[in-house]
């Protein structure tokens, strides 16, 4: 039995330890916003946190997640309301969205060490994660917007 | 009088052959082992060169900012970056890959739990390095991570991510010598003087 917790919860997953921690999030808790895309850690779409770090789960075994606390898309803000989801709303980031959960949190990483980040800052953090859409654009007007947005919740 | 003679030369042989005896024990004490010889020195460092050259060891030791992948050493897909702490930047740092130890299958991400670059206020350059830079770099604690020559060793022999090398996973090829002969020859390089190739090595 490994004890995991995801999104605030508390779960006891009886699973082989070397289980990739996709498949327990997406198969045994049933959290599917996190997608499966290369099983290779090549391309970012399994993107979730692993103590705030934004891990491949696709590549990461279910025993490296024992005692640890992880976030899914789904635990990134409590009524989808960070800053970044607001700015992909506005924006209209995603076209097929696959990719998109994958997106999110690498970007709240970046934005969770640097507030302000630069074109050359983000190229650096999302190099990882790539869009088959070609959204990279979009992706990178929405990060500085909810740059801009943080900064404004943070005022008022 | 000739026999005191006699007698005074004997006993004075024999105490010479006595402390010729004498003193190889305690020579032997101060240096168990080699004598110095820049030829041998320099020769047993040039295989140490070798194997630092090749990709397991080089492809994380770049000249530039960013590791590097493959046995042609080609610069890490995604556009990863050392930073401070060698061990990447925002959410590019490499243990969100690279596990604790390699995930099986060709093409899939190789691992150790000290996964990662030199700092970048150390970034220890093995890739355009002349056998002569190399060693004077090796022997710099101002370059090697502050380390003495019995340190080098005790990480060529010792460390847990230098190991890897010989343990890489599917599809990567291995050093040009075994763990063991590295030793022995680093062990040689410093036991014979630590000498330094001249510029003309290659």
């Amino acid at each position: 039995m490994i004890t995991v917790t995801v999104n605030g919860q508390r779960h006891d997953i009886d699973a082989d330890p070397n289980m990739p921690l996709l498949w327990a999030i997406r198969d045994i808790l049933g959290l599917t916003g996190t997608k499966y895309g290369c099983g290779a850690a090549q391309c970012g779409a399994c993107t979730v946190h692993l103590n705030g770090e934004s891990i491949r789960s696709c590549c990461t075994r279910l025993s490296r997640a024992a005692g640890q606390q992880i976030v899914t898309i789904e635990g990134l803000s409590a009524n989808n309301n960070h800053p970044l989801q607001v700015a992909w709303n506005e924006m209209n980031v995603p076209q097929c969205g696959y990719c998109q959960s994958g997106q999110l949190m690498s970007a709240a990483v970046l934005l969770r060490e640097n507030p302000n980040p630069t074109d050359q800052d983000i190229d650096d953090a999302m190099s990882g994660n790539i869009c088959r859409c070609g959204t990279y654009q979009r992706i990178r007007a929405a990060i500085h917007r909810a740059a801009e947005l943080a900064k404004e919740g943070a005022k008022s | 009088m000739k026999k005191l003679i006699f007698l005074s030369i004997m006993l004075m042989i024999a105490s010479i052959i006595a402390l010729s005896f004498k003193t190889e024990p305690a020579r032997k004490k101060i240096n168990p082992t080699i004598v110095k010889d820049s030829i041998g020195s320099v020769k047993a460092f040039m295989s140490v060169y070798k194997v630092l050259m090749s990709p397991r060891c080089m492809n994380c030791h770049p000249a530039g900012d960013q590791p590097l992948q493959g046995d042609d050493n080609h610069i890490h897909t995604m556009n990863v970056k050392r930073g401070v702490d060698g061990h990447g930047v925002y959410s590019m740092r490499c243990s969100n890959c690279h596990q604790a130890e390699n995930d099986p299958g060709v093409h899939l991400p190789p691992g150790n739990p000290k996964w990662g670059l030199p700092p970048a206020k150390m970034r220890m350059v093995f890739q355009g390095r002349t056998p002569r830079e190399l060693a004077i770099q090796l022997l710099d604690p101002k370059q090697n991570g502050g380390r003495t020559k019995a340190q080098v060793l005790d990480h060529i022999t010792n460390d847990g991510l230098v190991g890897w090398a010989w343990h890489p996973g599917e599809g990567r090829t291995l050093p040009p010598m075994t763990r063991a002969a590295l030793v022995t020859q680093t062990r040689l390089w410093i036991a014979k003087g630590a000498y330094v190739p001249s510029a003309k090595a290659k």
